[in-house]
């Protein structure tokens, strides 16, 4: 409980001095994330709408596969990023091992089947309200995605953030991918690993109160932006 | 432009999951003003509507149009008995259909405008549209249907549920948009509606179509038994 209270203060300290060590890291970790969402929504997103909208004879496996792979453990994930990364696999020679991007790949895959699998959800019910309308209006298949995308953004929001959460809370996968090397891969979640395995347990909890206020700060902003956006341009 | 009528049906049978909805249905619709097409509940009026627009599919049969079928299909559009509202604005429903269509800014805000207007939903353009009411929301579908100038609209019970007087606006649209050259495939239980608007009668059937008479004729001298039965407003079958 001391340890507890201890870290607490001394997050709130390392926070109101604007500790340089902190601040590297917390950014670090707030770039390599919000990169990995800003790929993964990218992907995950229009996915989802696809296969809300067309329909094939594979369409129920591949759900159901997006599905588990939500499931998908992300020290495993980090492994093969790892073995293709690495020097002797094709990919090799791109040098990304041990760099932030390796470590986007690596949080891009774990993210992707969560935020398509929940964005899913939310098109498929708008899109069982829409088809009528838009296959009435002749509207092409890229142009039916675009509305789903933008008429559900609130509900994407949602799986947005479930992305984000998982991404910068991520460890296994970016520690074996990124090497936690100091100022260059190392994040608050590595740190944090580090810290403990040292048995500096109040730095350690410092910097998960940090990442704790972060993933919480990100939360309230997105709420109000989306607040604002309802109540201004509904 | 070529014109879309005469609308011709052959043998044609509507399939919903292996399972016959309609028909089989021979037909011949010249395109004058507007048609209703009346019968009792499960008759078909509802299939007959979405097989011609494309929305359920032809299961055997032909339908012909006097132009391409994709041609005619991107002249018509459909009105939900239970209208379909996308999730935004009033302004950005009207919008929608003239931004897919690749229309300059200013000429959609002129033309939102203008039907805002003409349905009297101007105060309410910002307004999200989910939050009309029934009323409000089929005037907006009415008006998103419209804002294109379509030559070819169907309306699937547009006023169920609806009260007298927005009826009777929906009413004063549909027949302005007559006026403007639009024809009309009304399908509906309301026979006072039937006699105010239509031009041409569809009598369906068990999935058939029984009867096809000029509005007048077909109330005046209903031509079958059971055309005057059901206009006496007796079980039908």
């Amino acid at each position: 409980m001391a340890e507890l209270w201890q870290g607490l203060t001394q997050a709130f300290w390392l926070v109101f001095t604007g500790d340089a060590k902190l601040v590297e890291i917390s950014l670090r970790s707030l770039r390599i994330t919000l990169s990995a969402l800003a790929v993964a929504s990218v992907i995950a997103l229009p996915l989802a709408a696809l296969l809300a909208v067309r329909r094939y004879r594979w369409r129920r496996m591949v759900i159901a596969v997006l599905n588990a792979l939500m499931g998908l453990p992300p020290v495993v994930v980090g492994l093969i990023v790892y073995v293709m990364l690495s020097r002797s696999s094709p990919l090799g020679a791109l040098g990304l091992l041990f760099t932030p991007t390796a470590m986007i790949i690596a949080q891009v895959i774990i993210v992707v089947p969560l935020m398509a699998s929940i964005a899913h959800q939310a098109l498929r019910e708008l899109w069982h309200d829409y088809r009528d309308l838009l296959i009435s209006m002749n509207v092409s298949e890229r142009q039916k995605i675009a509305t789903l995308l933008w008429d559900a953004r609130r509900a994407l929001l949602t799986a947005t953030l479930a992305g984000f959460g998982r991404a910068i809370g991520e460890v296994g996968a970016i520690m074996i991918v990124g090497g936690n090397i100091d100022h260059a891969t190392r994040v608050l979640t590595t740190a944090i690993a580090l810290e403990t395995s040292k048995g500096a347990f109040a730095l350690a909890l410092a910097l998960g109160f940090v990442l704790i206020g972060l993933a919480v700060a990100v939360n309230v902003a997105i709420h109000i932006l989306s607040r604002t956006e309802q109540e201004s341009r509904w | 432009m070529r014109p879309l009528f005469p609308l011709s049906l052959s043998q044609a049978v509507a399939v919903q999951g292996g399972r016959v909805l309609l028909g089989p249905v021979d037909l011949r619709l010249e395109g004058r003003g507007v048609c209703a097409v009346i019968g009792p509940n499960g008759a078909g009026k509802t299939t007959l509507l979405r097989l011609l627009h494309g929305l359920t599919r032809l299961g055997g049969g032909a339908i012909r149009w006097a132009c391409p079928t994709a041609e005619a299909r991107r002249h018509q559009v459909f009105v939900f008995q239970q209208p379909v509202i996308l999730r935004r604005s009033v302004r950005g429903n009207l919008a929608y259909p003239l931004a897919l269509r690749g229309m300059a800014r200013a000429r959609i805000e002129a033309r939102v405008h203008d039907w805002a207007g003409r349905v009297g939903l101007t105060p309410l353009l910002e307004r999200p549209a989910v939050l009309l009411s029934g009323g409000e929301q089929q005037k907006l579908a009415l008006a998103r249907a419209l804002i294109t100038s379509p030559r070819l609209l169907f309306l699937d019970e547009p006023c169920a549920a609806l009260d007298g007087h927005t009826t009777r606006e929906i009413e004063a649209i549909l027949m302005q948009a007559k006026r403007a050259g639009t024809q009309l495939i009304l399908a509906t239980h309301d026979m006072g509606q039937v006699r105010r608007l239509a031009d041409e009668v569809v009598f369906l059937l068990g999935g058939r179509v029984h009867t096809m008479a000029a509005a007048p004729a077909f109330f005046a001298h209903p031509p079958t038994p059971q055309a005057r039965a059901f206009l006496d407003g007796e079980i039908v079958e």
